[in-house]
């Protein structure tokens, strides 16, 4: 499995990143949405986990950029959850199950990213 | 006091909220139904009263002048009547002095027959005599033996002799009757003349004045113009005695007039100078009793005010009272839609605020955890630390208290998520045990055990979930506020029927005295405004049960404790939908 990570917030992505090789998931990390679009180009992902809220690039716009990137890569979102609009859409644009909000158990993320594999 | 209570109306009994809310100075029923009731009370009676009073003005002025106009015709035909009487008897003597010769007249035989035939003509007439220029009385036809009398130096001859006729003032004279003398001149061609005097009984004057209908107090009478009476009174003397009253003065036709009496009394006095005697007719009437049959009229009129003034009353206090009461409680309605709409953005806004901070927290409460977290990897995947098991105990705390603060801010977001209005199937116990989240703090701290006996039966149903969490949360928030520290609260929950669950929540708290609790879902009841309470708690859940198509009833007993039970639809109908949507969305 490979994963990429994107997130503003660096710490937690580096360290997530980290924590996924201790249990040899394959994470590559990045803090901007435009990064992300690099990597992907440049590597081949199975599944992206990104955050809703991110300065530049959303984690919804850079989904449907993504998509049409590498239309068979799955998604996982992660948000600290603000507004009851980012609630609804995120649960439209990722279906409740894939739509976690952090503080998140990195058991529960690899087995949603299991989950969202095997679809 | 019971049918006092009972039969006043709501707004009466409302009780002072000026410390309740800053909407309440808007709407003072009390005062608005006192300046109704006065001011449609004065515009319907001042006109109604004035109305009177000119009315009592008018017939007071009418009858008093019909008063008047009565008596002065009464005195006007009494005056015309005496007047004839003496006239007649006055031209019977001028017919005798042309119709006889001096020396028939002076003839005792020829004298007896006209006073024989004066007595059968006109009856009262006692004697009669002839007097010649010197004032001798030269014949005599009587019961005394006058002839031969001189009256030359009285006054009543010098009269005689100068205006050709003479009336006398009544007097007594020798029979001791009252009786008056009519004396004729007349003038011989050659220049002489002589007078033929008689006398003339007053019996017939005072049948004439005994004759008009009197009432009681009512008098007539005849005076001369010194005020000697010439016929007897009723009530101001005898004959010949002076009367009490003031001598009226001269009039050529009859006068009226309005004087008091020396006993306060009003009279109403009808005079008449006679002409050519020296009498006036007087007709006193009281005037108290004239005006009897007014005063019947004035009771009447009086009564007639009284019962308009009452039904109008009546009729206006009704009135006002029904409109003010439909104000009151379309005001009551009014305000419970602006508290709940307060309270709803209050509540928005609480959540908005708390999904604000639960997201600025969760960031950095994710960085926490997955540093932690990396640091037990570390132990758990690299053998080049050692496995200090303190170091392990941190790491596992650190990772505790980033689960409880996840929980925390989870649930403040869950909250938040609820504010608006959505049906959906709802778990009752996750319901409560988010509730009951929020105050485990505090029941732990103040040692209150919650016990909670929810039913295996209860399966999940439709229902908003916001708003029961607010009708959870209030009541639960009330039992806090009741219970003392170490106090005990029960929450149970179970089917009804087939369609409802009913849900309580019981304190051993200090209770509601009978008196407060027929008024504890009333906007801004409260016993607590002393400590913060704002009355709107228990109101605003009474309006979210509604809404939820439920009903809520309360059992409570001082000292002992409070009993709310909620009972709700397990599936909501479609208007209560429509109500459960919340007041700014519509």
């Amino acid at each position: 499995m490979r994963v990429l990570l994107v997130d503003d917030e660096q710490e937690l992505v580096s360290t997530l990143a980290e924590r996924l090789a201790f249990r040899e998931i394959e994470a590559e990390w990045t803090t901007s949405g435009h990064d992300a679009l690099q990597l992907l180009s440049d590597k081949p992902f199975d599944i992206a986990v990104i955050d809703v809220k991110m300065p530049v690039i959303s984690g919804f716009e850079l989904k449907r950029k993504m998509q049409t990137l590498r239309p068979e890569l799955k998604y996982i979102f992660l948000t600290g959850h603000g507004s009851q609009q980012d609630y609804i859409t995120g649960q439209s644009e990722a279906g409740t199950d894939y739509y976690l909000i952090k503080p998140v158990d990195i058991d529960t993320l690899i087995q949603k990213m299991n989950e969202v594999l095997k679809q | 006091m019971g049918l006092l209570n009972s039969i006043k109306p709501t707004f009466m009994k409302e009780r002072n909220r000026t410390d309740a809310s800053h909407f309440s100075h808007m709407f003072n029923f009390r005062k608005i139904w006192k300046t109704a009731v006065f001011l449609t009370a004065v515009s319907a009676i001042l006109p109604l009263a004035v109305i009177t009073a000119i009315d009592y003005n008018l017939t007071q002025k009418s009858a008093e002048s019909e008063v008047i106009v009565r008596t002065s015709r009464i005195v006007s035909n009494t005056k015309r009547s005496i007047a004839f009487f003496l006239s007649v008897r006055q031209a019977a003597l001028d017919y005798i002095v042309h119709d006889n010769s001096p020396e028939q007249i002076v003839d005792h035989q020829r004298l007896t027959t006209i006073l024989r035939n004066l007595k059968s003509s006109f009856g009262g007439v006692s004697d009669i005599s002839v007097i010649d220029r010197k004032g001798r009385q030269i014949a005599y036809i009587g019961e005394y033996d006058l002839e031969g009398k001189n009256y030359s130096g009285q006054k009543w001859f010098n009269e005689v002799l100068e205006r050709g006729i003479y009336i006398s003032d009544v007097f007594l004279g020798f029979r001791n009757l009252p009786h008056l003398v009519i004396a004729v001149k007349y003038t011989i061609p050659n220049g002489l003349f002589y007078i033929l005097r008689a006398s003339v009984d007053t019996a017939q004057f005072t049948d004439l004045l005994s004759n008009l209908e009197m009432v009681e107090k009512s008098d007539a009478f005849i005076i001369n113009q010194e005020g000697t009476l010439q016929t007897p009174s009723r009530h101001y003397g005898r004959v010949l005695e002076k009367i009490s009253l003031d001598i009226p003065a001269y009039a050529d036709e009859t006068e009226v007039a309005q004087r008091i009496d020396i006993d306060g009394n009003g009279l109403i006095i009808g005079y008449a100078y006679i002409h050519n005697t020296p009498f006036i007719l007087m007709i006193i009437k009281h005037k108290e009793e004239l005006m009897r049959p007014w005063r019947k009229t004035r009771v009447q009129m009086l009564g007639f005010l009284t019962v308009g003034v009452v039904f109008i009353l009546i009729t206006i206090t009704g009135f006002a009272t029904y409109m003010v009461n439909n104000m009151y409680y379309a005001d009551q309605k009014r305000l419970m839609a602006l508290h709940q709409m307060e309270y709803s953005n209050k509540l928005a806004s609480i959540g908005r605020l708390a999904a604000g901070v639960a997201h600025e927290i969760n960031n950095p409460l994710a960085i926490i955890n997955e540093k932690a977290g990396y640091i037990k990897d570390l132990f758990t995947y690299k053998n080049v630390y050692n496995n200090d098991p303190k170091l392990i105990d941190c790491v596992n705390s650190i990772l505790s208290s980033v689960e409880r603060g996840g929980r925390i801010t989870h649930r403040l977001l869950g909250f938040a998520r609820h504010m608006d209005a959505k049906i959906e199937q709802i778990n009752l116990k996750d319901v409560i045990g988010d509730v009951l989240g929020f105050l485990a703090k505090e029941a732990e701290y103040r040692s209150i055990e919650i016990r909670l006996d929810l039913s295996d039966k209860i399966t999940p149903f439709e229902t908003d979930r916001g708003k029961l969490q607010q009708i959870l949360l209030n009541l639960v928030n009330n039992a806090f506020a009741a219970v003392q520290d170490g106090g005990k609260i029960e929450i149970s929950a179970s089917p009804e029927g087939m369609d409802h669950i009913s849900i309580i929540c019981a304190d051993q708290g200090c209770g509601i005295s009978a008196e407060n609790l027929k008024h504890v879902f009333e906007p801004f009841f409260s016993t607590r405004t002393n400590v913060g309470g704002t009355g709107l708690g228990l109101s605003i859940t009474y309006g979210l049960v509604h809404e939820l198509g439920g009903t809520i009833d309360v059992k409570s007993e001082a000292g002992k404790g409070t009993r709310f039970t909620v009972r709700l639809p397990l599936k909501m109908k479609k208007e209560e939908e429509m109500n459960a949507r919340p007041i700014s969305r519509r």
